[in-house]
This record gives structure tokens, C-alpha cells and sequence, in this order.
């Protein structure tokens, strides 16, 4: 197999891997009936998810400290996120914290 | 009309905080695709991932593994570690999914954006709007960005000088905010975190993020017996 072969093969199967893990959520819980608890459950597992993520990005780049300009934006988005500021204001003041850091030379 | 719908639903600022993700996304996608494209990948292998994975940190992953001379296999198995998550967030946000043939495209959409903004609701008709919104938007940003670096060759210089970057987890932050306020599911996520960024500069990209749902035995604390999920 060539080269341009094995790279569709890849794409293919990271393709149908993905949608699979997509389609499985759903579709176990059409199967099963589950009680409030593990809904609460559930939903809080995204959130959790979504909070690791959101964390790792915030800090790491490549295994390694993403810097200070991008950890700072963050932390501006937390600080409007908890004053209740508007969605695009919080993206966008953390977006011009980061910039303006860089612009000042912070990495 | 399902398209009317997902509009009727939606008020003007979710509507310009979906679109503001969408464009953000898609300018995200630009460099990529040029930067893919200019570390040797081809630009076909660009606009297959981004129209059928749809999943971005898992093309960006799989592109530089490639790119470094890795193989491709070895690239699509890294990429499934990090999009093992759309399984337990499929778990969780099932409804907004749709059902017969709305549920092929709809799986498909399942992403980080999507679900947050999901999440963010409070009725199932705006989850669902929500949903579909974003989840459509993103599948005509993204590739759309991508190809355009891929193909096009647009190189934005540098997008971190822009603090796009930041863009992603400060979309994640605002949208999780809400949730956080409830002790229990506050706790569960800043375990969570704290595992996850511990565990990342030991193990294979989207590892510590699985690794996080530990956080879930602390928010829900002692009382309660451990929940049989599994996921």
C-alpha cells in the first residue's frame, strides 16, 4: 500500500471510530430507561469534560505550559463569566487580553 | 420547516454567540490548513478530515503526527483517544440528537461547541436549536476555513498574535459557567481538572481528559452510592 493510500485509510478509520463514539451515546440511551440520578450524573460528566478541556487548553500546548498571554485571557473570561458579562464580550475581552499580552512581548 | 424552527428558538444573543464561535472556528481552520499544508500534507487529506471527522483537535493531532513521519494508523487511533469523549457527551445530551434520518446528520455534529451550547439552555427546544445551530454552522465553517488554508494557501501569519487560541477555552468557560454554580457539579469539575492537567504532561493527548470523570465521585460525595454507569 502506498503512502496516499495509508493516509485515507487513516482518515477513514479516525472517521468512522468518531462517528461511532458519537452515535453510541445516543443510542444507549434509547435502550435504557435511567433514573434522574444518572441523568444528573450524565450531565454533569459533560460538564466535567468539557471543564478538563477547557482547563488543559487554557494551560498546555503540546504536553507543555502554554504561556502566560493565553492562561491570562482565560482567566479574564473567568472573572466576566462570573460578573455575568455577555457571551461576546467575555470571548472577545479574552481574546484582546491575550493579543495585547503578546503585543507587550508576554509569550 | 426544522430549519425555521432552530431560529424561532433562538434569541438574537445565543444567535451572535453561536455565529461568533462559527467565524472564530472557521478562522482557526484557515491556519491550520495552511499550516498542515505547508508541513507536507496533502491538501485532500485537509478537507477529508475536516468534512468527515469534524472534530478539531483530533485533525490537528492526526495531521502532525503524519506530518512528523509517523503512520497514518497510528495517527486515526491518537485522534479516537481524543474523541473518545463524544461518547459520554452523547450520553448526556441524547435528545437534542433527533431521531429516524435527522439523527445521521445530527450524530455527525456532535462536538464541544455544540454540546456546551446545548448545555447552556434551559428547554429542550432551545438545546435542540442550539444544537443545530451550532452544530451546522461549525460543518460549513470548519472545512470551509480549512480548505481555504489548504487550498488557497491564505496564511493568516500568526493567529496566536490575535489571541485566537484563546478563543476556544474562553467559549468553553463562558458556556460552563452556569453549571458551575451547583457545589456538586463544581466540585466534580475542579477535580476533574486538576486530574487532567496533572496527568498531561505524562500521557497521550485526550487520556487525561477521559481521565477527568474521576471528578464525578466528588461531587456527588459519600452519600449516594457509587452510580453503575457505564460509559
Amino acid at each position: 500500500m502506498n503512502q496516499s493510500m495509508l493516509v485515507l485509510v487513516g482518515v477513514l478509520i479516525l472517521a468512522v471510530g468518531t462517528y461511532t463514539f458519537r452515535l453510541a451515546g445516543p443510542l444507549l440511551r434509547t435502550r435504557a430507561e435511567v433514573s434522574e440520578r444518572v441523568e444528573t450524573l450524565l450531565a454533569d460528566a459533560a460538564i466535567v469534560l468539557l471543564m478538563a478541556v477547557l482547563t488543559t487548553t487554557a494551560l498546555t500546548q503540546d504536553q507543555h505550559f502554554a504561556g502566560f498571554a493565553r492562561l491570562s485571557g482565560v482567566l479574564v473570561a473567568g472573572v466576566l463569566a462570573w460578573r455575568k458579562a455577555p457571551f461576546v464580550v467575555i470571548v472577545l475581552a479574552a481574546a484582546l487580553t491575550t493579543a495585547l499580552l503578546r503585543l507587550g512581548g508576554v509569550a | 420547516m426544522y430549519v425555521r424552527s432552530i431560529w424561532s428558538h433562538l434569541g438574537r444573543p445565543t444567535t451572535r454567540a453561536i455565529a461568533l464561535v462559527c467565524v472564530a472556528d472557521g478562522l482557526v481552520g484557515i491556519s491550520y490548513g495552511a499550516v498542515a499544508v505547508h508541513s507536507g500534507i496533502q491538501p485532500w487529506v485537509v478537507l477529508a478530515l475536516a468534512l468527515l471527522v469534524l472534530a478539531g483537535a483530533s485533525e490537528i493531532l492526526f495531521v502532525g503526527i503524519v506530518a512528523a513521519g509517523g503512520s497514518p494508523l497510528t495517527a486515526a487511533l491518537a485522534g479516537l483517544l481524543v474523541n473518545a469523549r463524544h461518547l459520554p457527551f452523547g450520553l448526556a445530551i441524547h435528545e437534542v440528537v433527533g431521531t429516524g434520518w435527522r439523527r445521521v446528520l445530527g450524530t455527525h455534529l456532535l462536538n464541544d461547541e455544540s454540546v456546551v451550547f446545548a448545555l447552556d439552555q434551559d428547554t429542550l427546544e432551545r438545546k435542540r436549536a442550539a444544537f443545530w445551530a451550532c452544530g451546522l454552522g461549525i460543518l460549513l465553517c470548519w472545512p470551509a476555513g480549512a480548505a481555504l488554508g489548504a487550498f488557497a494557501g491564505t496564511v493568516i501569519e500568526d493567529t496566536d498574535a490575535f489571541g485566537l487560541d484563546v478563543m476556544f477555552p474562553a467559549v468553553l468557560l463562558a458556556l460552563i459557567f452556569p453549571a458551575l454554580r451547583e457545589r456538586r457539579t463544581r466540585r466534580a469539575a475542579l477535580v476533574g481538572a486538576l486530574v487532567a492537567v496533572a496527568a498531561t504532561p505524562f500521557l497521550p493527548s485526550g487520556i487525561p481528559v477521559l481521565l477527568s470523570l474521576v471528578g464525578l465521585l466528588f461531587g456527588f460525595g459519600r452519600k449516594q452510592p457509587k452510580p453503575e454507569v457505564t460509559a
